[in-house]
């Protein structure tokens, strides 16, 4: 039985092999040393773009256009992965080797303070753009500690989608502004099938987003100015009550703790909620003949909050400079080209992406495509950003860990909310 | 071979096997071998070796994670000892790594312990000649042939609250949140992807097993079931014990379903290999590293143990007891037959 044991011996040797590929994967975090990068936006030459897939295609042709342009300063286009964490992932990587194969980085609003902490990314001068001209709220979330490090280039803003025809039903003109105007409009209508309001709680980002547009919509904060947590306070209190009570009264479905943007999509088109808070993307799929049986039948409105209109939270992205790139003053210009007003009217255009341009929501040819933009503009005036943190990923891991617990009813919203406080506390404390 | 012995000293150039070079030879061949394998045991050092010691040491290290006045990061990784250890066994990553620790060995226990049986069923089925028997083999291996990450996504849906599983249960069961319908769900899915795996390796050994020991029995009054339980199975015993190591060491390590299917920060499924990701994924590479070492020891023991507990003793038994077992089994049959 001699071949036995060695067939044993290689079995384990493969075995242990691959646990350790788990345990070398994470071994090439490297050494760091003082980085020996300058913040000066000098020399010219081929550079890159590393974002996420570009899935209309209208990125490479702008990119194209600029290349006509400018031939001895040609883009090329890196399409990392489409979730976000893989894109973070590799750009995160490609920082810590110090590599030069990303030049311009297009980053989620919510990792503006993590490179720029790190020194991954080279602050800008905010001469050099006309910030004026964006929405306010947008230009807060390529900051950190006040100094420009990215230029917003897509924004994003959650909405109230809600159903005309129930609202009908209900005896009201008006989609409402506050919470409680909603739940009375919810009361009147008597249909068994209808839950009136849902949004994003499964465990992910989605309930960061959810959980912080709650807290602000009641005048609370989850992260102040200065970077720190206070969310064990009265306003956050009635932000995340105002979930937890939907959940036990049922006016949010149950099911809603596993929705995505996508699941919570196709509960709205089966008819199953009346208001749904979501992104704008929905707007065009759910006026699609075909699985919607919505469509022509709802609209779009302002989050209500607590005693007026709602704070939603920012997404988008934005343009920042690797560090560790080449010829930095073409990726200065080849991002004032992709962030002005020819460039995001095509983008809007061909993708439905919201700019961060303020005057393209007035535009009028513009509207008549996207008739919910003069909504979103109001909605990006009065948004806020996620927590602006260096340790962000821990950050929205403390609030979903607890939200969650929370709205699953493991823990009482006080609980949650003092628990949330004290763990933030924790991951803020060096700043 | 005497002969070659007797006629070969006569021929200069060739090795003789004198008793003053016998000692000689194989010492020389040893070189060789050493020198042909040397490319190999480059690679492996280069590949398995270099790894294992970076991340031993990158797990007595920390990043800094401070910030200076300017708000930047104060960089440079700083040796801290066992600190990251400490951490894990009593530290803040405690509940976490317990948790994680419990969850890792019940769905290796569990899942190892269906598939091996359910596997083991599908092999003596498929063992069987029938009528399409090519084509029942070709399809149990399709789970299998998915990758793990694509299975996992289609289970997805079919746990989503609206999705298959509950329409056919009839009920609205919410898989997918924190709870122990979470942990059934990744045992359903795994069970459905590896069990095949199981049951091709035990048919392999199956296929070992001479028909005429079956006959034999068979011929000497052995019901179906102490066929199997005397013959079938501690003939087959050294295949499956394979095949259930490999799966052990397979189940330790998942990561990819529970990630995909229930989501990456649900603690009733999150495995050791889910907390290290994490922890790299939050640039605490040190910590990460000293998780992936606990979880390779912890795999490393296990196995062991393994081998040592039932491998050993296959050994063994499978050397004396294979006649006797044999024998031992004709004879409990002419028993039986005399006294029935």
């Amino acid at each position: 039985m001699a071949p036995l044991t060695t067939t044993m011996r290689h079995a384990i040797a493969i075995g242990s092999m691959a646990a350790l590929v788990a345990a070398s994967a994470v071994a090439c975090g490297g050494d760091e040393g003082s980085s020996g990068t300058s913040d000066e936006l000098t020399g010219r030459g081929p550079i890159t773009l590393a974002q996420g897939k570009d899935t209309s295609g209208n990125l490479q042709k702008q990119i194209d256009d600029w290349n006509a342009q400018h031939p001895n300063e040609k883009v090329r286009l890196i399409e990392l992965p489409e979730d976000a964490d893989g894109q973070r992932q590799q750009m995160v990587q490609n920082a810590q080797a110090k590599s030069d194969a990303y030049t311009v980085l297009a980053l989620d609003v919510v990792w503006t303070a993590e490179f720029a902490a790190n020194r991954w990314i080279t602050r800008l001068p905010e001469n050099q753009f006309n910030l004026g001209s964006l929405l306010p709220p947008t230009v807060k979330t390529a900051q950190y500690r006040n100094r420009l490090y990215a230029v917003p280039f897509k924004t994003n803003a959650g909405l109230l989608f809600y159903r005309t025809d129930l609202l009908k039903q209900a005896g009201l003109d008006e989609p409402p502004k506050t919470w409680s105007e909603m739940t009375s409009a919810c009361d009147k209508v008597k249909d068994e099938g209808v839950a009136c309001y849902g949004g994003q709680f499964e465990k992910y980002e989605g309930l960061t987003v959810n959980f912080s547009e709650a807290v602000h919509s009641a005048g609370g904060v989850v992260v102040n100015d200065q970077g720190a947590p206070n969310v064990n306070t009265p306003q956050a209190k009635q932000g995340l009550d105002f979930l937890a009570q939907g959940f036990k009264s049922g006016r949010i479905p149950k099911s809603a703790i596993t929705f995505k943007e996508e699941e919570a999509r196709r509960e709205f088109e089966k008819g199953g909620l009346f208001f749904l808070r979501q992104w704008p993307y929905q707007w065009a799929l759910s006026n699609t003949k075909g699985d919607s049986k919505v469509v022509g039948k709802f609209d779009v409105a302002p989050l209500p909050g607590a005693n007026g209109p709602g704070a939603p939270t920012l997404g988008g992205y934005n343009l920042a400079i690797s560090s560790f790139g080449k010829n930095k003053a073409t990726a200065l210009d080849f991002i004032k080209f992709l962030t002005d007003e020819q460039r995001q009217r095509q983008n809007l255009l061909a993708t439905s992406e919201a700019p961060t341009l303020a005057s393209l929501y007035d535009d009028a040819e513009l509207q008549k495509k996207y008739p919910y933009l003069p909504v979103l503009k109001q909605s990006l005036l009065n948004a806020r950003p996620r927590p602006v943190v260096v340790r962000y990923g821990d950050v929205t891991k403390a609030i979903q860990e607890n939200a969650y617990a929370a709205l699953s009813g493991t823990k009482t919203t006080d609980q949650a909310l003092a628990d949330m406080q004290a763990k933030l506390t924790e991951l803020t404390k060096q700043q | 071979m005497a002969t070659t012995i007797a006629t070969a000293p006569e021929q200069p150039g060739s090795a003789p096997p004198s008793p003053a070079r016998r000692g000689g030879a194989p010492e020389r061949s040893g070189r060789l071998a050493a020198l042909l394998l040397s490319p190999t045991f480059a690679v492996l050092a280069l590949v398995v070796g270099y790894p294992i010691l970076a991340a031993l040491r990158e797990s007595l290290y920390r990043r800094g994670q401070g910030l200076d006045e300017e708000g930047f990061v104060v960089q440079g990784d700083r040796f801290s000892g066992l600190d990251n250890y400490l951490d894990i066994f009593t530290g803040s990553g405690a509940p976490v790594f317990w948790g994680a620790l419990w969850n890792t060995t019940f769905f290796t226990v569990t899942t190892v312990a269906i598939e091996t049986v359910i596997g083991m069923c599908m092999a003596l089925i498929m063992h069987r000649a029938f009528r399409g028997r090519a084509l029942v083999r070709a399809s149990v291996l399709v789970p299998w042939a998915i990758p793990t990450a694509v299975s996992a996504l289609m289970w997805r849906w079919t746990f989503q609250a609206d999705g298959v599983a509950n329409a056919l249960i009839g009920r609205e069961v919410l898989w997918t949140t924190e709870g122990l319908q979470a942990k059934f769900a990744v045992i359903i899915a795994d069970t459905w992807k590896t069990a095949p795996f199981v049951g091709l390796l035990v048919l392999a050994g199956l296929q070992l097993i001479p028909q005429d020991v079956h006959e034999a029995a068979r011929v000497d009054g052995c019901g179906a079931w102490q066929r199997f339980w005397r013959i079938t199975l501690p003939l087959v015993k050294p295949v499956l014990l394979v095949a259930v190591l490999f799966r052990l060491l397979d189940a330790l390590r998942m990561f990819d379903l529970p990630f995909v299917l229930i989501g990456a920060d649900k603690e009733s499924v999150r495995t050791l290999s889910m907390v290290a990701f994490d922890e790299a994924s939050n640039l605490r590479y040190g910590s990460a590293a000293a998780y992936s070492t606990v979880l390779f020891l912890y795999v490393a023991a296990i196995a062991f143990a393994f081998v040592k507990l039932l491998g050993a003793d296959i050994l063994g038994d499978m050397r004396e007891a294979k006649p006797k077992r044999g024998l031992r089994a004709r004879r409990a049959g002419k028993r039986k037959g005399v006294t029935s």
